[in-house]
């Protein structure tokens, strides 16, 4: 079994109010120098059988059409290694 | 025979009664319809109601877009079929791309409901004849994600081909750019707005006024002379 991360942000010229509300909270929570916070989504896909070539086309499609709104959002799909459970 | 305006009811969906209430009011027979049934029982337009399909889990509107139902109003629409989206529904219309640009959460983060005015910047679709461009209307907005977006280029693609259907007035609820409230497609027959048209229809209810009945009788009046 592997793991497929799909990180969705929405695009750089979009407003994101909710990450501005965490930015303006963190100097008084004392942390100083950053100066933006952008919120985003990541989901996890745990797939069964082997992460092809043709297993990751697939996911990419789910995420663009499903899990990003490529309208208003950018994404990336990325391979995990998961590491070997202790059985 | 009188026209037969279908409503779809989501998992989810609030304002599906308000809005059947209100076709029947103006005229028309309403027809409910399943999100689960690709048959919209030949109606002559379909609206889709306010609410929070599918719990607005993923994006508001973005998984009732791949329900069985929307399948056949997507292929239609693109055929002509009239559509209007109110609230919820215009999210699913823009997550269909059956109208440009995306909705996102207002830019204040929290939930707003209050009366709104709003101008009439396109009385040509089939859901505004019986409005006049340029005419001031109040009617209910309640929304937590009714912020509409979309590039510069598609907005100015649609102020130049007069597809901004209405503009929020003296008040912008949500930080829509541009102040939009509603839009339509290029053919006019799809139209999406978030104000709720359905809960102004009958002067002993709700603001005591009737600016949102015009939407129903617009279309009324369009299937009956087509």
């Amino acid at each position: 079994m592997a793991r497929v991360v799909v990180d969705v942000m929405l695009k750089p010229e979009i407003l994101d109010p909710q990450g501005q509300a965490v930015q303006r909270a963190l100097p008084r929570l004392g942390f100083d120098g950053i100066s933006d916070v952008r919120q985003g989504k990541r989901f996890e896909l745990e797939v069964d059988g082997p992460v092809d070539e043709a297993a990751l086309a697939r996911i990419h499609e789910l995420a663009e059409s499903f899990l990003a709104n490529t309208v208003i959002e950018d994404f990336t799909v990325k391979v995990e290694e998961v590491a070997e459970a202790a059985k | 025979m009188t026209a037969r305006i279908g409503v779809v009811t989501f998992p989810g969906s609030l304002d599906d009664r308000d809005t059947q209430r209100a076709i029947r009011l103006a005229g028309a027979e309403p027809v409910a319809l399943w999100h689960k049934d690709k048959d919209l029982k030949q109606v002559d337009a379909v609206v889709l109601p306010g609410g929070f399909s599918y719990g607005d889990y993923l994006r508001a509107g973005a998984i009732s877009r791949f329900s069985p139902v929307m399948e056949t109003v997507i292929e239609q629409a693109k055929a002509g079929l009239p559509v209007l989206g109110i609230c919820n529904g215009f999210q699913i219309l823009t997550e269909a791309h059956l109208l440009p640009g995306g909705m996102l959460g207002n830019d204040h983060l929290h939930f707003i409901c209050r009366d709104q005015k709003l101008r009439v910047e396109n009385a040509e679709t089939a859901w505004t004849s019986d409005y006049t461009a340029g005419q001031e209307i109040r009617i209910p907005l309640k929304n937590m994600d009714g912020r509409y977006v979309a590039d510069e280029r598609t907005l100015d693609m649609l102020e130049a081909e007069g597809r901004v259907v209405f503009r929020y007035v003296d008040f912008n609820p949500n930080g829509s750019l541009r102040d939009i409230a509603g839009i339509t497609n290029e053919a006019g027959n799809v139209v999406g707005l978030m104000p709720h048209p359905e809960h102004a229809v009958e002067s002993l209810i709700g603001t005591g006024r009737t600016d949102g009945l015009p939407f129903f009788t617009s279309i009324l009046k369009k299937l009956v002379n087509a």
